[in-house]
């Protein structure tokens, strides 16, 4: 169990590695700006739990 | 003479481009028609039921909208060979390509449970029991993936898509009024006003035509087909010819619903097939056995798509020209998904309409992080060369993203204060 945990923490520490360098170059601002987007749906996503939660109770 | 020599030219010509087409045809057309899966279906009979004709113009709108956004996906898969989880991990770097692995793996299984919700409910309405269903999707999927050919499963799609065509003499057996259609349903207007459940509707619609997981389905299977960029042509109309038929599917069940149901609460695809049996029979019939095609070629779709996009990022052999010695960790996934998805439905008392309408929303919801992705991907010109976006492209990929955010805010908005829009 232990092995296979360590096996695949390897893994997504090999598949971090590879794709350390993005090919796209974005400027601190582009990557703010997506920030702000994948905060900002996920905010919405909640609302939406929210009212999915509400109107089952 | 010289006439009938030119005639015979020009018909060996069509006929040859049309071999040509049916060689290449199959991610377009399978994954828009695959689109119109179990939710889409509810989504689609649940508008009918509630506006009549009056949202068909809304729908005939989004046949471009999900052509611009499909046939970037064949032009990114044919030039670069790299499936869309891939691209975005390569293009961006690990962290966003963890964000969108994520989202799609979540997204994938709950639309992948609302196929399970259809399949059940069409099957029970001719009394066969959900257990019973579920057991003989799952073998049936993995029979149809374990042939070990990407083309025969191709093929085998192709034909649940032309299922989904079953709608269209239902349609015309309810005889809807071609003058009310035209009317009420071809002018753009939005009955009853603005509010919270008209927002609502609309983003279901356009979250049935434009999912996330379709971004990454038509790319890998692009990739898996070995499509090349002197294809893309082809890719493309592939993926308008889908488009209309999705869309136009999506108005026949609008049309049935709104003819035959219009005023009657209708809270799944499988209720409007048991209610249209009492007064239309065949209609009825054919509701629900295109529901259940309709949740079985989303589940054929929607799990591979998960599956590719593990696949590539894990490094695993992920192709279905694979067998399953030689790709086991892309077929466990495969049946993982599947099974825990169909799970859901067998759980005693589970809110399966709800879900079915909320996970429509939220896909449509989480829709723009994967298009801003795709678009900045297109605009790679480095890599893309001479098939990146144009401005008229960006621009149009840039509106769809903006509208999706401003009705997925006016929807926010309406949640918050649900007396604000009356």
């Amino acid at each position: 169990m232990f092995r296979s945990v360590s096996r695949l923490v390897r893994k997504f520490r090999a598949i971090n590695a590879h794709y350390n360098t993005p090919r796209i170059g974005m400027s601190p601002a582009v990557r703010a700006s997506l920030m702000v987007l994948r905060g900002y749906l996920l905010f919405l996503v909640a609302l939406m739990l929210y009212k999915f939660v509400s109107l089952l109770g | 003479m010289n006439i009938f020599a030119k005639l015979y030219y020009r018909l060996r010509k069509a006929a040859k481009a049309v071999q040509l087409y049916l060689v290449i045809a199959g991610p377009g057309i399978v994954v828009m028609v695959a689109d119109n899966d179990a939710g889409g279906i509810t989504t689609y009979a649940a508008t009918g039921a509630k506006y009549g004709y009056n949202l068909i113009w809304f729908l005939l709108l989004l046949i471009p909208v999900a052509y611009y956004v499909q046939e970037m996906t064949v032009r990114l898969g044919a030039v670069t060979k790299r499936g869309h989880a891939e691209a975005i991990f390569t293009g961006f770097g690990a962290f966003w390509g963890w964000f969108s692995l994520i989202d799609l793996l979540i997204l994938d299984w709950l639309t992948l449970v609302t196929e399970f919700i259809g399949m059940t409910s069409a099957l029970e309405i001719f009394g066969i029991p959900a257990w019973l269903t579920f057991v003989a999707v799952v073998l049936l999927l993995g029979t149809i993936v374990l042939n070990g050919r990407y083309w025969t499963w191709e093929k085998i799609a192709l034909l649940f898509c032309a299922l989904n065509l079953v709608y269209i003499p239902g349609a015309f057996m309810v005889h809807p009024s071609l003058d009310d259609i035209v009317h009420q349903g071809l002018l753009p207007n939005f009955p009853g006003g603005f509010d919270g459940q008209l927002f609502f509707f609309l983003m279901a619609n356009i979250g049935t035509t434009i999912a996330p997981w379709m971004l990454f389905f038509q790319q890998s299977a692009v990739v898996d087909k070995g499509l090349l960029e002197k294809d893309i042509p082809w890719g493309k109309f592939d993926t308008w010819l889908g488009s209309v038929l999705t869309v136009v599917v999506a108005v026949f069940i609008v049309v049935v619903t709104g003819t035959v149901l219009r005023g009657v609460d209708i809270d799944n695809a499988a209720q409007a097939s048991a209610q249209l049996q009492e007064t239309h029979h065949w209609v009825g019939t054919f509701m629900a056995i295109g529901l259940f095609d309709a949740g079985l070629l989303g589940a054929i779709c929607i799990s591979l798509a998960s599956s590719w996009a593990f696949g590539e990022i894990f490094g695993w052999a992920h192709s279905l020209n694979t067998n399953i010695k030689e790709a086991p960790w892309f077929y466990a996934c495969y049946f993982l998904t599947l099974a825990s998805a169909g799970a859901v439905v067998l759980i005693p008392g589970a809110p399966l309409v709800l879900i079915t309408l909320f996970v429509q929303v939220i896909a449509v919801t989480l829709l723009p992080a994967a298009l801003v992705f795709l678009i900045l991907l297109l605009n790679d010109s480095e890599n893309m060369g001479d098939y990146a976006n144009t401005p008229l492209q960006n621009a149009i990929g840039g509106t769809i993203v903006l509208v999706i955010i401003a009705l997925s805010t006016l929807y926010g908005i309406s949640v918050l204060f649900p007396s604000l829009f009356g």
